[in-house]
């Protein structure tokens, strides 16, 4: 995957790489230093929490993981976002708009290590580590040891 | 969850505070960006209905509203219809008809929160100071600020703590404890986290219920400033009569005020708050007001972030928080 952002961007002077909360942080510190030892150049890393940008908060509540922080201005950079698992593409939905609030970024970008499909929103990753088809009530989790894809007993 | 009404720091308990306290952590981090709004209460409505006077609380509400994108709606009692007789009771029920999500209260009435949260089937109350009972978002925001200044001084992420910088500290409020709402929300707050409560004040200033409080009571400041971690100062309430319990404000200075001989023995690293309004040279001296372990204007500063928190927990997850029967347990 770092690979491919290299191959499409060439210099990564204007990249900042912002993992959202929670599930894409180690994924995005994992992809930074990745593109750090591919180019030698260090790439800035971000954390983006969305959960006050959601559409669902009427339907459950959600308490904030921990802080957003983006240590540039994203002004005019190229924002890449990373996540775990993209599935509705809710949560992108809300991290778009969450952005936009730090600025006009130059262009947002989508990585994600696992494409489930079941998108409800007309939103499509640009890197993706591995699409895997699934059905409804199967749940996938990712971490850093793997991908797990669990059928709910029910 | 906390909810639906916030009357009492005793309904958030110990879990129900540290959570107002790591959500309001993350409001803080909103305010530093440049656009500090963020949609979360998108289309609900809060009205303020103040019905004694306030400066900071009722801007700091809502400030706090608007920065959630919340509508804000405020009512002003001495243009409102409570002038021409209406009752408590009607008025709420009229706020109730217009469909506003929630409201928050002031009154000079101790319980009046709680009598309006059991007249109103879907809308949440907060109170925004009762009387002399309680002022809970003033009683979160003063810990809120402590914690912060604790987890610096350590050098800790404070939402990383939960209560534990609170656990054995020593924290005195002098003043006028019978006629202050800060008072019981910080007892509250602060012995819930785990902390020891000294309540220092003369016999006049102490409220017939304290015994039952579960704190140490002690009638000289004096003795306690060397052990203090935090000394919580409190405003003499001359506009609920503390004037005739004291012999003379300056006999009230020389015994119960932080003054500059009394702030140079505090241990280091202790630290003053006070509520506001401060009446410097009474209850503070002025050189001990502007000195930098009194956290006075960083407590104003932090209301937004914590009646921020206070307020998402309160209006987000939907309607489920209020729950009839609770609203009505003391009916």
């Amino acid at each position: 995957m770092a690979h491919e952002v290299v191959e499409r961007h060439g210099s990564l002077e204007r990249l900042v790489v912002v993992g959202l909360q929670s599930g894409g942080v180690a994924l995005a510190n994992r992809l930074a230093l990745e593109l750090e030892r591919i180019t030698g150049s260090t790439v800035p890393e971000g954390v983006l929490d969305v959960v006050f940008y959601r559409d669902d908060l009427d339907l459950r509540p959600v308490v904030p993981e921990s802080a957003t922080e983006i240590p540039v201005d994203v002004e005019g950079r190229i924002v890449l976002l990373v996540d775990d698992v993209l599935f509705t593409g809710r949560t992108v939905r809300a991290a778009l708009n969450a952005l936009s609030d730090f600025g006009r970024a130059g262009a947002i970008e989508l990585a994600v290590l696992v494409d489930r499909g079941h998108r409800e929103l007309p939103i499509r990753p640009d890197y993706v580590g591995k699409n895997l088809p699934t059905a409804l009530s199967e749940s996938v989790t990712a971490t850093l040891d793997g991908v797990y894809l669990t059928r709910s007993s029910a | 969850m906390i909810g639906p009404h916030l009357l009492s720091i005793a309904d958030l308990g110990h879990d129900g505070i540290v959570q107002v306290l790591n959500v309001a952590e993350s409001f803080a981090e909103v305010e530093k960006r440049t656009m500090k709004k963020v949609p979360a209460l998108k289309g609900k409505v809060i009205a303020t209905m103040f019905f004694e006077e306030s400066t900071r609380t009722r801007l700091s509400f809502e400030t706090a509203a608007k920065r959630l994108s919340a509508d804000v709606l405020s009512l002003s009692v001495a243009t409102s219809s409570v002038k021409k007789g209406e009752s408590l009771k009607d008025t709420l029920k009229t706020i109730e008809a217009l469909g506003i999500d929630a409201v928050i209260i002031r009154h000079r009435s101790s319980g009046a929160p709680l009598q309006a949260a059991r007249f109103l089937d879907d809308i949440h109350v907060v109170n925004a100071g009762d009387g002399w009972h309680e002022h809970p978002s003033q009683g979160l925001l003063d810990a809120f600020t402590v914690r912060q200044a604790w987890a610096a001084a350590a050098g800790v992420d404070p939402a990383s703590t939960g209560s534990s910088l609170f656990r054995g500290k020593k924290i005195v409020i002098v003043g006028d404890i019978a006629h202050s709402r800060v008072a019981r929300s910080e007892v509250l707050a602060y012995t819930a986290l785990g902390a020891e409560v000294t309540l220092v004040a003369p016999a006049t200033l102490l409220p017939p219920s304290v015994e039952g409080w579960g704190v140490a009571v002690a009638h000289r400041l004096d003795p306690l400033l060397e052990e203090a971690d935090l000394v919580s100062v409190l405003r003499l309430q001359a506009e609920r009569g503390s004037g005739e319990c004291v012999p003379s404000l300056r006999e009230f200075t020389e015994t119960f005020g932080m003054t500059e001989a009394r702030a140079e023995r505090l241990k280091e690293g202790a630290l003053i708050t006070h509520p506001g309004p401060m009446v410097r040279g009474v209850e503070i001296a002025s050189a001990v007001a502007d000195d930098p372990r009194c956290l006075v204007t960083t407590q104003v500063h932090n209301g937004v972030a914590v009646r921020m928190a206070a307020l998402y927990l309160l209006l987000t997850g939907g309607n489920a928080a209020l729950d009839h029967s609770e609203a009505n347990r003391d009916a």
